[in-house]
């Protein structure tokens, strides 16, 4: 996984609740078994006026000029809700952004985010308005910042940076990059001995080995 | 058991938590061990392909399933072959992984093959008090049994793979306490398509919900299975129901189900687990269910939900201009206009199946009504009957409840998820209006500008005969 530590771009401002990872790519774009090949069916059914033959909504914010390159995501509440598919991060990813911002995630969405490296970050709704206030006078030259290891987000220099917090076991695997499968191998033998006091105690766990 | 851990009150779901913690990772996350993995085509084949990959093995295979229900064709004579262009790659890739990691699969031609939230509860591989994941959002379903079951992405599905725990981050708890009854033709996806309306499609987030109260104990275990399937549409961790002799007698004898003296230890087990008396919740709901009335969804998230006989909510009464903005869009999507009965809109198809409701209860509520009242699938409307599995056809063949459904107009598939979603292949045609008994009704889930409205299976069949969106059914 790519470490995460400090990033600033273009941050495109979303500002709906409840986006769904329907929305974010829709099953029918998932057309491969591959993790890649997403990026074109981001967002389709709002990005494109017709999907099938990619013709642009001009209205979707993705389709306006500096937010083409957006590399941050401002949106609302319950972000990412809905089916579980790492799809939706794979997409993003795959699209450029390294940041979402929102009011608050669907859990599945934050774990899925977490484990590409990419930055689910929850600020209040006031604070997102004021990124988004911000951002709009002038959305070209002005970039946020991210910043992980302080944890703020920087945006009008005469402002304060806005502080944002997050689990310290995922920041710690988010700055070092670390490979989740890899650190738990390490406690191998904690889940060897879990085991087998826990076929004491629950044996019809534990089905016939194969 | 460490002595005297439970003196202090603690829920049903804090107790699973501390059976099944390996280690804690940090204040708010554990090493929580996985008992049982399952896995579909869809999302569950690149969970195999990583691990593969990566030269990493299944850590105990015979815990790990797969089953093939999101993409493979539902129409009868099905094979290999689906309508979605890239289909048969998700088949053919998936049986491959499965055999190269030596885990259980349940293949098209397998009799035991269907949904994963309908099998794994029917074969026993989904128990009480058994922690169970699988990269699908509707996994909370076998809250139902008093598992501790989620749903995460296919990342996380190849940690447990490999490793048989995940890294997991403790939600808060939650009960729903449900007082009243239901009256006879409300059911339990009535009951929880209320609960999203009440406590909204983002009310849940951060939450294990235990959902608790005479009205839910009253409920049959497939309708416990029900109602905890839409917990994830609450965007809560899980859903759970403690578990009590219903749940006991239909755990009994299933294949993998513990026998004999293993049985004994362990349905003495499950029926302790339940919340302490005294237990405190990070956050309490009370529903008064009394006067519940069938739901319809109007819009484009769960939470658009109204009494089947009330009218599409007018953007002036929304609480704020979000809101309003929110409902405008949905109303647009949807066609259907602030102040208007939902008898207005005809429909063009009914679609009866999904994890949610495609059990041999929910096809007898159906058949049923379709029996007592001779009521045919009104003219111009394709309505399509689902079974679930394998083991609900078979069962409900046996009752001639698929004479039922085709002498009425439906169309009898092989089981699978089919329509619920849309993945480039079968539809129901550009824009139609389809009665559905899925979960989901955002934009675009069942195909290009399909408007979905979710409701129960008999206010479905009931809509499909109508013509019309109604949950008029005379007793
Ligand atoms: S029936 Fe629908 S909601 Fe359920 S697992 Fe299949 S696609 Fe998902």
């Amino acid at each position: 996984m790519t470490p995460f530590t400090q990033h600033t771009g273009v941050a495109a401002p979303l500002m709906r609740s409840n986006v769904d990872t329907d929305a974010i790519i829709p099953s029918r774009e998932m057309r491969t078994v591959s993790r890649s090949g997403l990026a074109a069916g981001l967002f389709a059914p709002w990005r494109y006026s017709d999907p099938d033959k990619r013709i642009d909504n001009p209205d979707f914010v993705m389709n306006q000029r500096p937010f083409r390159r957006a590399s941050i995501l401002l949106a609302g509440a319950n972000f990412g809700c809905g089916s579980s598919r790492e799809h939706a991060v794979w997409a993003l990813v795959e699209s450029g952004y390294r940041v979402i911002i929102a009011h608050s995630f669907a859990t599945i969405f934050r774990n899925n985010a977490q484990r590409n490296g990419l930055l689910a970050i929850e600020l209040g709704e006031e604070q997102i308005e004021r990124l988004v206030r911000w951002i709009s006078a002038d959305p070209e030259a002005r970039l946020l910042s991210v910043d992980l290891e302080s944890c703020t987000v920087v945006h009008d220099p005469e402002q304060p940076a806005e502080v944002f917090s997050i689990d310290p076991v995922a920041r710690d695997m988010l700055l070092n990059g670390l490979d989740e499968i890899g650190l738990t191998e390490q406690s191998l033998d904690r889940i060897d001995a879990f085991e087998a006091q826990d076929q004491i105690k629950r044996p019809w766990v534990y089905l016939e080995r194969l | 058991m460490g002595i005297g851990r439970f003196i202090v009150a603690t829920t049903l779901f804090d107790k699973l938590w501390q059976e099944h913690e390996v280690m804690t990772l940090s204040e708010r996350q554990s090493l929580l061990y996985i008992d049982r993995i399952f896995l579909h085509e869809r999302t569950g084949s690149v969970a195999l392909d990583g691990l593969l990959e990566r030269e990493r093995s299944v850590r105990r295979r015979e815990h790990a399933f797969c089953t093939m229900d999101h993409i493979v064709d539902t129409r009868p004579g099905r094979g290999d072959d689906t309508l979605m262009p890239s289909g048969r790659d998700f088949i053919v890739s998936t049986r491959h992984a499965a055999h190269e990691t030596g885990i259980q699969l349940f293949d098209i031609a397998d009799a035991d093959q269907g949904i994963v939230h309908v099998i794994s509860p029917e074969l026993g591989i989904a128990l009480p008090g058994l922690s169970l994941i699988c990269p699908d959002s509707h996994t909370c379903t076998l809250g139902g049994l008093g598992a501790l079951a989620w749903g995460v992405g296919s990342t996380e599905a190849e940690h447990a793979l490999a490793t048989s725990t995940l890294r997991v981050t403790r939600p808060e708890t939650m009960r729903v306490l449900y007082t009243g009854r239901l009256a006879a033709d409300v059911t339990a996806k009535d009951l929880i398509l209320f609960t999203i309306r009440e406590l909204s499609a983002g009310g849940g987030a951060g939450y294990a919900i235990e959902f608790a109260g005479p009205a839910v104990e009253s409920l049959s275990v497939e309708a416990r299975l029900t109602l905890c399937n839409m917990a994830t549409e609450l965007s809560a961790f899980t859903g759970i129901i403690a578990p009590d002799q219903k749940v006991m007698e239909y755990c009994s004898g299933r294949p993998y189900a513990p026998k004999d003296a293993l049985w004994d230890g362990a349905s003495r087990y499950w029926q302790s687990l339940r919340s302490d008396e005294a237990a405190v919740f990070d956050c309490e709901r009370v529903i008064n269910v009394s006067s519940l009335q069938p739901q319809l969804s109007w819009g484009t998230s769960p939470q658009h939900c109204i009494d089947w006989n009330a009218t599409v909510p007018k953007l002036s009464d929304a609480h704020d201009a979000d809101q309003a903005a929110a409902w405008e869009r949905a109303q647009m999507y949807m066609g259907v206009k602030g102040g208007s009965p939902l008898s207005d809109y005809p429909i063009d198809a009914a679609f009866i199946g999904s994890c949610t409701n495609s059990r041999l209860s929910d096809l007898r509520a159906a058949a049923d009504y379709l029996r007592r009242t001779g009521a045919r699938v009104a003219k111009g409307v394709k309505a399509l009957c689902v079974p679930g599995s394998g083991q609900v056809k078979r069962a409900a063949e046996a009752e001639g409840l698929h004479d039922v459904f085709l002498n009425a107009g439906f169309e009898w598939r092989e089981p699978g998820c089919s329509m619920c979603f849309f993945a480039g292949g079968e539809s129901f045609g550009d824009g139609v209006r389809v009665v559905s008994t899925t979960n989901r009704n955002f934009e675009g889930r069942q195909g290009l500008r399909v408007k979905t409205h979710i409701a129960s299976p008999l206010t479905t069949v009931a809509s499909a005969c109508a013509g019309y969106l109604t949950a008029d059914t005379p007793l």
